[in-house]
């Protein structure tokens, strides 16, 4: 038996800081968390008020935009035409809306973070270990925090799942510009650029096939987290999964399964789409 | 003073940089200071005067520091030790503000494997300067349009640097360089990666250029050929110091010791020594009686456009200087002992 005297008590420290945070800080959480759920609630109305029709139509649309190839445009109609017919479209909107939200907040943070990342190689020796460790801890865990700090619902799901996908893309932010050509950046320094003008000008553009890749990895991450946040009431496509695992019924579960995949694949694919663009010349003659 | 004095610079590369730069004050050298304190030495207690108009090249193996030293005057690196002016200004001293406005205004760079932005076309991309400096649209265009057809580029202004051959690449990289029209273009091997036959064009093309724009041009290369070519005046470095400065002649002739011997060893002599470098000088008095019906050169022919006209005749020659006045004699002789070095 290993030493009682030597255990560490660092279950009962991490609850002593969330109540800590809770207590001195909960009004500010709330304002926050209240502010994440007008958003999201607006956005899930929109997707779920929205004729499936017209979604398919946008969907079709973006694909095209991103892709210019046809195939491809049918094949992501069929995909969500598939989880309609499953009796899962309300879901899958569902699903949609909270992927999106986070997402998004994944992105909008994330993108800074690895902006700042590359800028600072004592900021990245910091941050790397913890990304590390955001993306290895089994997901579940990030359920408690969340849970404790929001309560249940839609925005510690949100949360949770914005631990555990922002990672990538802060990532492969800090590679892209880190891999941007030293000649390219001395060039655009000895014309006297700022740094601003080297970061938007040089760096961001060319760092962007890699941004894209982050982000799409970012967006499977989300879908894969929101499904495990139905633990705690986020609502969709996972909530089905969880009530499959419930009731053992085998079929509902699959069902919602396949839907899941379908919603991926959709998504995984338009990001590639775009990732590829961002590394042509937009105004080369075989785009 | 001359326009660009670069004084007593010593580059020590690693952690602690002022521990190394008292060994090499003291004199030791990049090997010993290598092994004493794991510092590479990069620049060895260099000083170069450059004049204003002159096409200065500094010529060196890799590892020479000549790309380390190229990248001081504009300040990419900053020396451990020693001066660096511009026109009596020390550019040391100035803040980011100040050197980012003073490299806008006064420098343009070429680079080795060009560093024109890849996603970019040629017109953006030779505007790139005159966008930095804040200039509108229509006027950059306007200056990137003339200077994209003045190096041969009208109608590729839409095309991207990966639909472009590596000698049009580097050619929009010298346009976009001269569009800002600065008073010194830096030039870091800026025709080392282009295959031989257009490196000479571009060769001749900037010495077309200069002939007429008069440019102070600090040009980097490992290639004594070229250093030869299109230098006024040539710097060689060896393991950061440096070895020996003077015209092109006088690196062929008198070369500082064996190092840069053993360079001009390969060098076609006939394409860099003058008449007036290897004649037989002639006093005023004796002049007339000497020279008579002998054929003429000019005193700064080149060795390999007076060669013809020495087998035509097999005669001695009568070097003139521009006022065509007698100055010297060239015998046939002459000319093969300077040709064998």
């Amino acid at each position: 038996m290993f030493p009682e005297q030597l255990n560490v008590p660092l279950g009962k420290w991490v609850n002593q800081f969330v109540d800590w945070l809770v207590i001195n800080y909960g009004a500010a959480f709330e304002a926050f968390a209240d502010s994440l759920l007008t958003v999201l609630v607006a956005l899930e109305q929109v997707l779920r008020g929205t004729p499936w029709w017209v979604v398919l139509i946008a969907i079709a649309a973006i694909t095209w935009h991103a892709s210019k190839n046809w195939k491809l445009v049918v094949g992501l109609v069929v995909a969500m035409f598939i989880i309609g017919t499953l009796g899962l479209w309300d879901k899958a909107m569902q699903t949609l809306a909270l992927m999106i939200v986070a997402t998004s907040l994944s992105v909008l943070i994330g993108i800074p973070v690895g902006i700042a990342m590359a800028m600072s190689n004592r900021l990245r020796a910091v941050m790397l270990p913890i990304l590390d460790t955001m993306q290895t801890m089994p997901s579940f865990v990030y359920l408690i925090p969340a849970l404790m700090l929001f309560g249940l619902g839609k925005v510690p799901a949100i949360l949770a799942t914005v631990i555990y996908a922002a990672p990538p893309v802060m990532r492969l932010t800090d590679l892209g510009i880190r891999l941007v050509d030293q000649e390219v950046l001395e060039a655009s320094r000895s014309f006297g650029a700022s740094r601003k003008q080297i970061l938007f000008g040089v760096q961001l553009p060319l760092a962007l096939p890699n941004i894209m890749a982050g982000i799409n990895q970012t967006t499977m991450m989300s879908i894969s987290m929101v499904v495990i946040a139905s633990m705690i009431g986020a609502r969709g496509l996972g909530e089905q999964v969880l009530m499959g695992i419930q009731r053992l019924d085998v079929g509902a579960g699959m069902e919602a399964g396949i839907a899941i995949v379908l919603l991926a694949v959709v998504f995984d694919r338009i990001g590639q789409a775009y990732g590829k663009r961002s590394q042509r010349n937009p105004n080369a003659e075989d785009a | 003073m001359s326009y660009i004095e670069i004084r007593n610079i010593f580059k020590i590369f690693g952690p602690d940089p002022k521990s190394a730069l008292e060994l090499a004050k003291g004199g030791a050298d990049k090997d010993e200071i290598l092994s004493k304190t794991g510092h590479t030495v990069g620049l060895h207690d260099v000083s170069l005067s450059i004049e204003q108009g002159e096409t200065f090249v500094v010529m060196g193996l890799s590892g020479s520091g000549k790309s380390t030293l190229i990248r001081h005057l504009n300040r990419l690196i900053d020396p451990t030790a020693g001066s660096i002016s511009f026109g009596g200004e020390d550019i040391l001293a100035m803040d980011i503000p100040a050197l980012n406005a003073f490299r806008r205004k006064r420098l343009g760079m070429v680079f080795q494997r060009f560093g024109l932005l890849p996603h970019r076309n040629v017109m953006d991309n030779v505007a790139y300067g005159l966008e930095i400096q804040g200039t509108a649209r229509k006027d950059r265009e306007a200056a990137a349009s003339k200077w994209i057809e003045r190096v041969g580029l009208a109608g590729y202004e839409t095309k991207f640097p990966d639909q472009l051959s590596g000698g049009m690449q580097q050619r929009v990289g010298l346009a976009r360089a001269l569009a800002t029209d600065p008073e010194v273009l830096l030039m870091d091997e800026a025709f080392s990666a282009l295959d031989p036959l257009i490196r000479s064009d571009m060769q001749d093309e900037l010495m077309k250029l200069q002939a007429e724009l008069h440019k102070t041009i600090v040009f980097i290369t490992h290639d004594l050929d070229e250093a030869l070519k299109i230098g006024d005046r040539i710097a060689i470095l060896k393991d950061g110091k440096l070895v020996q400065v003077g015209r092109p002649e006088e690196i062929v002739l008198k070369p500082a010791n064996d190092y840069v011997q053993a360079f001009t060893h390969d060098v076609n002599r006939s394409r860099v020594l003058r008449a007036k470098s290897i004649m037989a000088p002639i006093s005023e008095t004796d002049s007339a009686a000497t020279t008579r019906d002998l054929p003429t050169i000019q005193a700064n022919a080149l060795l390999r456009d007076i060669l013809p006209i020495a087998l035509a005749n097999g005669t001695a020659m009568t070097v003139l200087d521009t006022n065509d006045t007698p100055i010297g004699t060239l015998s046939p002789q002459q000319i093969v002992d300077a040709l064998n070095g």
